[in-house]
């Protein structure tokens, strides 16, 4: 019979200390997700007063920054942080892409149209070339095809001119 | 490996701050590319790149480095040999030819959204598009 008792005043009791601490967990909610805010890819949860942290965080700072930012607030009485941390990869380096054999092809036409003996071909990414120039003329026109992106600028059919 | 023969090309492009730097090695050919911060910096590259591989001959190597003070609203300078460039309604040789600019005139950029072809103006505010490799950014 005495157990009894207890247990009914168990609830009782702990209603009557949400009551008299005075804040709500819907208060409290409100009040942490907008400090929250501050901390990207971080949401909380409110129960009977006691705040879970879940999402996801680049390092322990933040995770920590998390926990003390919302610690503090009126009516939280503990914080479980079930933030994970996942630290940023560098940004992976873009490979070197190789421009296509049509937009070569249609680039090169402009490229060369002002070296007359110059004649080009492009075939696999491949620009190939004949034709004699000075060594000026010759590396703006490099220039200007290594620009293009192509796989290789063949130049064993080019004699430059003394 | 061409990484090993233009070493001196790579650690200097590393050192004299070219962005994005990008080098690697694609079917025997060494592809180096990124953005130099100017104009010297980019010419530096090419005259090490001659004395590796003197005039350019081998076709070991695509050099692709532009520059990064060429940007929208900035003033270039038409390095053609001697001749006039032409100034074409669009990107392309096969554009019509809307103008003229004048060997060693200063011009504006106005977009480069084509690598090749940049939209320039000229003082009289003749707008069309002309051959990025005789345009040099004004430093």
């Amino acid at each position: 019979m005495k157990l009894t008792k207890v247990f009914a005043i168990v609830p009782i009791l702990a209603m009557s200390l949400l009551v008299s601490c005075g804040v709500k967990d819907a208060d409290i909610q409100a009040k942490v997700t907008e400090t929250l805010k501050a901390v990207p890819g971080v949401s909380a949860e409110v129960k009977d007063g006691v705040l879970t942290l879940s999402g996801n965080v680049p390092d322990d700072a933040a995770k920590t920054a998390a926990e003390t930012a919302v610690k503090a607030e009126k009516g939280v009485k503990s914080v479980v942080n079930n933030i994970t941390v996942t630290p940023a990869t560098p940004a992976a380096a873009a490979p070197i892409t190789i421009s296509p054999d049509e937009v070569l092809t249609k680039a090169v036409v402009d490229a060369t149209k002002d070296y007359p003996g110059v004649t080009a071909a492009v075939k696999d990414g491949v620009i190939s070339l004949k034709g004699t120039l000075t060594v000026d003329k010759w590396k703006r026109l490099k220039m200007s095809l290594d620009a293009l992106s192509p796989k290789k600028v063949d130049a064993s059919g080019i004699s430059i001119a003394k | 490996m061409l990484q090993e023969k233009y070493k001196e090309l790579i650690d200097s492009a590393q050192s004299s701050g070219v962005a994005q730097l990008q080098v690697q090695e694609i079917d025997n050919v060494l592809h180096i590319e990124g953005e130099a911060p100017s104009g010297a910096v980019k010419d530096q590259l090419w005259d090490i790149y001659n004395k590796i591989d003197p005039n350019f001959l081998t076709g070991d190597l695509v050099l692709n480095v532009n520059v990064a003070t060429a940007v929208e609203g900035s003033k270039v300078k038409v390095v053609t040999d001697s001749s006039n460039l032409n100034i074409r309604k669009g990107p392309g040789t096969d554009q019509p030819i809307v103008g003229k600019a004048a060997h060693d005139e200063v011009i504006t950029l106005v977009n480069k959204s084509n690598d090749q072809w940049w939209l320039v103006r000229t003082n009289d505010g003749e707008e069309g598009y002309s051959y990025a490799q005789y345009l040099q950014p004004v430093e």
